[in-house]
């Protein structure tokens, strides 16, 4: 029977998180779940992917760009006849899942909170449109059918290494895929933890009224071993670089606590943190919609009301 | 040089959300009374991004495609008013039924190569109604043109076209071959507000209006079924935290976090 195709990477020669949250995706899905998986150490990766869930793998070996990855996807899709083609949004650039379902004349739906097959085996999915201001339902009308996941909309499955499953190298001839040429690579450094592993977040809106007030908001993730985000409004502003970006086109969190300080909480926004856990909130406009999806909040100005919660959290945390 | 820019009108996304309405059984959103729709803001970007092109050279050419099922002239009249050359409208009713971006990606690749001569397209990440982020690189796929998406900064010289993408970590400097696809991210910056001369010119300048027929492209069914849309539900109630100023809420914010083990 054809099954589910994961498009997925390596990592430093291991499979990326969220390439196992698609294979989970898959198996939710029942059927055969073939990974092809492109990237450096793709090999091993590989044996990630067959032993948290996948049933056998492709693999493409190299850091390969996303024109050679759509090619790597045609091939593997060839090979595997699959029903279903899943992927994470955030593959490789972004744009891999479009190119690979455009090639296969494959309707793709982006950014899926969850999916699954209806009686007749037809994919079906739902996602946030509207920029999250309304949830989608769809249903696919032919086969294959595509769908990349939004991050951490499904969680990988235990690691079972007594799976086993084919590993089959596939040859793309990347040099004549490749139009886009990488010329140079900028990185920020990162201090402390990653946003996206950080067991709590603080973000910073427009609220704050300028860069300075980040200073505040880093002492008191250091303090909660956490790390920094921030809106859209605050990036744009200058204040912190575009990398803090949380929301719809920015990062997704999933923090167990996510607290957020001068952001009013569009649902752009909302779309990269309603995975956490629980959200607090200091906001001087009770009608803010942040508002709508807190535990707690405070309403006042965080100038008084954020100095006062840090001074009280080291007293609490003393002990720690 | 020709650079065509992909603009869709959309309902604005900054739309309150008291205003922000669904018809459940149409399966649709309501269009919001007396909130005048908007161009893309990715959109309005990628214009700016044009007339950023055209200010570093000579003979830079924007013509700007929208197409969609009815348009507010004034609206769709807006990066003219910015300053580029050339509107194309297309305007049909298939573009009402539901999101359907290969339909989209056929229409704008034909009208792409009606133009003639284009070198450069420059769209939108993604417009903020479906969020759907996949009509550039369909159009590119169509052509046969490569596409770097999510820029911050686009440069065209030489034959090739620079440009920066926006990364999880910092940006990468990508260089490809014209003619090619780019697509903008807000790290781009501020599009430009149109100031008096522009809005007078762009008054003056009559769109170019083609049909489906004039570019040779059938309505297509769409890939996916809208089986239902609705509001997403939040369930949480606030504990608001009081105290005698803020201050003293935002000590016993912390105690009630502590109580409540989020500390
Ligand atoms: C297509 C699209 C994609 C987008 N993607 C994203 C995204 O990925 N991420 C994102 O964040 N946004 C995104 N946005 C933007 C989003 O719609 C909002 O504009 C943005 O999130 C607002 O940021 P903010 O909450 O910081 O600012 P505002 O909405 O201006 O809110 C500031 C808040 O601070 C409060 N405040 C002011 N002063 C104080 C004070 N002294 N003390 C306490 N509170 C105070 C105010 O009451 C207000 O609620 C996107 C928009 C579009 C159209
Ligand atoms: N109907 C349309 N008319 C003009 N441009 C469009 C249209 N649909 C999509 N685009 C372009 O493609 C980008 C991404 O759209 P989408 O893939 O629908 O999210 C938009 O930002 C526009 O630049």
């Amino acid at each position: 029977m054809a099954g589910v195709l994961v498009l997925g990477e390596a990592l430093e020669g291991a499979a990326a998180a969220s390439t196992l949250e698609a294979i989970a995706a898959g198996r939710a899905l029942g059927g055969p779940v073939a990974a092809a998986i492109i990237g450096d150490g793709a090999k091993s990766a590989a044996q990630d992917a067959i032993a948290h869930g996948a049933d056998s793998a492709f693999v493409c070996e190299g850091g390969l760009g996303p024109e050679a990855a759509a090619a790597f996807a045609e091939q593997t899709a060839a090979a595997s006849a699959p029903r279903v083609v899943l992927g994470a949004k955030a593959l490789l650039d972004g744009s891999v899942m479009a190119r690979a379902a455009y090639r296969l004349g494959a309707g793709l739906l982006q950014d899926c909170a969850s999916v699954a097959l209806d009686a007749d085996g037809r994919l079906t999915a739902t996602r946030p449109v509207y920029g999250g201001n309304a949830m989608a339902a769809f249903r696919a009308s032919g086969s294959p059918a595509a769908a990349s996941l939004r991050a951490r909309a499904y969680e990988a499955l235990e690691r079972d290494d007594s799976r086993a499953g084919s590993i089959v190298p596939i040859e793309v001839d990347a040099a004549a895929h490749t139009r886009l040429r990488v010329v140079e690579r900028v990185r920020r450094p990162q201090e402390g933890v990653r946003l996206e592993d950080a067991r709590v977040v603080v973000g910073g809106g427009r609220g704050l009224g300028g860069p300075e007030a980040f200073a505040q908001l880093e002492e008191l993730a250091r303090l909660l071993r956490g790390a920094v985000g921030a809106s859209r409004a605050a990036c744009d502003a200058g204040w912190v670089p575009p990398s803090y970006q949380i929301g719809l086109t920015g990062r997704t969190v999933a923090p167990d606590l996510y607290l957020a300080v001068g952001i009013s909480g569009a649902s752009q926004h909302m779309a990269g943190c309603s995975g956490a856990r629980d959200i607090v909130a200091i906001n001087k406009d009770a009608g803010a919609n942040i508002f709508k999806e807190a535990r707690f909040g405070v309403v006042g100005d965080w100038r008084q009301v954020l100095p006062a919660f840090v001074d009280q959290l080291h007293e609490l945390l003393s002990d720690r | 040089m020709k650079i065509a820019v992909l603009a869709k009108q959309v309902i604005d996304p900054e739309t309150p959300l008291s205003a922000f309405k669904i018809d459940s059984d149409a399966k649709r959103v309501v269009t919001p009374p007396n909130l005048p729709p908007v161009i893309n803001g990715f959109d309005e970007q990628a214009v700016e991004a044009a007339l950023r092109v055209k200010e570093a050279q000579a003979d830079v050419f924007i013509a700007v495609i929208t197409a969609g099922a009815s348009f507010a002239p004034d609206v769709v009249k807006k990066p003219l008013a910015m300053g580029a050359d050339q509107l194309v409208l297309i305007e049909d009713p298939a573009f009402d039924a539901n999101p359907n971006p290969l339909f989209a990606v056929d229409v704008l690749a034909a009208a792409i190569r009606r133009l003639g001569g284009v070198e450069l397209v420059i769209a939108g990440r993604q417009a903020s109604d479906w969020d759907n982020a996949q009509v550039p690189v369909g159009v590119a796929e169509a052509l046969g043109w490569p596409i770097a998406t999510v820029c911050q900064r686009v440069e065209a010289r030489d034959g090739k076209v620079v440009v920066e993408r926006v990364t999880p970590d910092g940006h990468e400097v990508v260089e490809a071959p014209l003619p090619t696809v780019v697509t903008v991210s807000n790290e781009l910056g501020n599009a430009r507000y149109p100031n008096m001369r522009g809005i007078m010119a762009a008054k003056r300048v009559e769109p170019t209006r083609w049909s489906l027929d004039d570019l040779g492209v059938q309505p297509r069914e769409p890939a996916f079924e809208l089986t239902d849309l609705r509001l997403p539900e939040t369930a949480k109630l606030t504990e608001f935290i009081e105290g005698e100023d803020d201050a003293d809420a935002g000590r016993k914010l912390a105690a009630a976090m502590r109580e409540a083990n989020l500390l």
